[in-house]
């Protein structure tokens, strides 16, 4: 890890500290010798090629996936002991039409799902959670369409609800994987600035698994670029550079900037396929 | 059953309800179809509810289909047929939420469960055939006999409701997370492989209870179209669940009233009844 940030003292301000941590698929090693250290507040993007791990380590971090070696700490607490503090969107998740539930209903299950029981529609708890729901749907701009059912909006609408879900109860750090996938681009950078203003304004930490950076490279903090195993941290400007990534894929990797600041990474090997091929891709770039 | 019924209703339908109802209340054995019927309905609604939203009336259609080896076996053992469908559909039940974790792929999970109704049908055959009886004893489990419901029958029915609603009371809520949205209720520590499991218990249960009133055969009339049609009119879960309930419970009466005076088969008659307000549900939506 030559181009490793300080490690951060132990304090409160940490939100995310990783050290030596490694994973383990199927007997093969995912990636190891992963030092991380996030600060609360930051706005933090995952990166690399399909398959390098990004969803994985996400996974790691909310304790879903047990380490190798090595060990994950967040918000103070081992990975899985803090999952209360976090809000999770998983990757490519879209609710088909079938599904006959709302909007609201999908956002509220976030607030108190997990809690044995059964809901009431009555009552003076009932009204306050209603309250609650309503304001994060109001926070992520989703008022118009929440009493709708969740399977009959568009995905864009519906990954508004579930970021509102996952903000719902007001958590310390959001981990969203791959919310711009499948969006179209005006939608991919209303997201994303989105995101950022909630970053901004709750002072949540941002852990944000992605594709394309160009979205979300504006907002960014922190860059964790995996790759071969590997991984390397730093400012997007640090690490996303000609020599940097082609030091992390040992294989010569090109990064072009366009006119308007977007990044283009050329000569990018695929990884090896963990999770089920999906579709070929460039990194950063739009056909 | 039905020569019994023929001379049963002494009086045609009049239109007047009123009358109508108490001639029928006047025969204990429609006294305790209509208790037995009104249970089953309310049970059978409330599971069916989550059984619709968690997309597995496949699995429900099997745990209804044990029902049928239940009561052959227990016929052969000379034991009572209640026991036999519970016994039966709850390990059905069992074999399923085993064999077939949620999370595989859905293709896996059908074959398996397929794979389990396959061979519960075949049991039920095998005892039959041992068995060498009367073939009423083969379509009363296929069809449903609730004509035939004794006292002890409806206080058995009535105990497990409330057993099924005590755990539904308890997990309702983390399973209805976990059936929208099973990804994040996983993250939020709701344990989603036991809430499918213990759910398919309840179905299980739910399914060997409406058996018993509407037949392994048709006992999706109860679970499948009230909840199927309550969620198309709406989509808020209390409203679905509660309309849900009542097409239930009108659908079974309206069942036992035509089965009564016409003398129909009463899985028909429920299910006729059932069918025709999905239908309408459906094109009221087109319209809308």
């Amino acid at each position: 890890m030559s181009n490793q940030r300080p490690a951060a003292a132990a304090d409160s301000t940490t939100a995310l500290r990783m050290r030596g941590a490694a994973v383990e698929v199927g007997g093969e090693v995912l990636w190891r010798d992963v030092d991380l250290s996030v600060e609360a507040g930051q706005f933090v993007a995952i990166l690399g090629a399909n398959g390098a791990g990004k969803s994985t380590l996400v996974k790691a971090v909310l304790g879903l996936v047990q380490l190798a070696s090595g060990e994950v700490e967040v918000l103070g607490s081992p990975a899985g002991q803090a999952n209360r503090d976090i809000g999770y969107l998983p990757q490519r998740r879209t609710f088909d039409s079938s599904v006959r539930v709302r909007g609201v209903d999908v956002v509220r299950l976030g607030l108190d799902g997990d809690r044995w029981g059964f809901t009431l529609p009555w009552g003076k708890n009932a009204k306050r959670a209603r309250e609650i729901v309503r304001q994060v749907i109001d926070v992520v701009g989703a008022s118009s369409y929440a009493q709708r059912p969740i399977g009959q909006i568009s995905g864009g609408e519906q990954q508004r609800l579930l970021i509102a879900q996952a903000l719902v109860r007001k958590p310390k750090m959001l981990i969203l994987d791959e919310p711009l996938d499948s969006l179209d681009l005006p939608n991919q950078s209303a997201i994303a600035a989105l995101i950022k203003r909630v970053c901004q304004e709750q002072g949540v930490t941002v852990l944000m698994v992605a594709h394309d950076v160009n979205p979300i490279l504006p907002y960014l903090d922190q860059v964790v670029y995996l790759a071969g195993g590997a991984v390397m941290c730093g400012t997007p400007a640090e690490v996303i550079t000609s020599e940097k990534l082609t030091t992390l894929y040992k294989s010569p990797v090109e990064v072009l900037r366009a006119s308007d600041g977007r990044l283009v990474v050329v000569g990018e090997p695929e990884a090896p396929a963990h999770h089920g091929d999906r579709h070929a891709h460039v990194h950063g770039s739009h056909a | 059953m039905t020569v019994m019924l023929a001379g049963a209703a002494s009086s045609p339908w009049s239109w007047n309800l009123i009358d109508d109802v108490r001639d029928m209340w006047s025969y204990p054995f429609m006294v305790n179809a209509f208790r037995a019927g009104s249970i089953v309905a309310v049970v059978a609604g409330v599971v069916g509810w989550f059984m619709v939203l968690r997309k597995q009336t496949f699995a429900g259609h099997t745990l209804a289909i044990s029902a049928f080896p239940g009561a052959a076996a227990a016929t052969l053992l000379g034991v009572s047929a209640t026991a036999g469908y519970f016994a039966f559909a709850v390990a059905a039940a069992i074999v399923v939420s085993v064999a077939a974790r949620p999370g595989t792929r859905f293709s896996e999970e059908s074959a398996v469960i397929g794979t389990v109704q396959a061979f519960a049908l075949a049991c039920g055959y095998l005892f039959v055939s041992l068995y060498k009886g009367f073939l009423n004893s083969v379509t009363a489990p296929l069809f449903g006999s609730s004509f035939a419901i004794t006292n002890d029958q409806v206080v058995t029915l009535g105990l497990v409701a409330v057993a099924t609603f005590a755990v539904l009371a308890v997990i309702g809520r983390p399973l209805f997370f976990a059936s929208v949205d099973s990804d994040v209720a996983a993250a939020r520590g709701v344990q989603v492989r036991l809430h499918n499991a213990v759910f398919l218990v309840v179905l299980g249960a739910a399914a060997a209870e409406a058996s018993q009133i509407a037949g392994a055969l048709l006992v999706f009339s109860l679970l499948v179209m009230p909840a199927a049609t309550a969620q198309l009119v709406s989509a808020k879960p209390a409203v679905s669940l509660g309309l849900t309930v009542v097409l239930a419970l009108l659908v079974t009466w309206a069942g036992l009233v035509l089965a009564y005076y016409a003398l129909y088969p009463l899985g028909f008659c429920i299910s006729s009844f059932a069918f025709g307000l999905y239908l309408l549900a459906r094109a009221g939506r087109r319209v809308a």
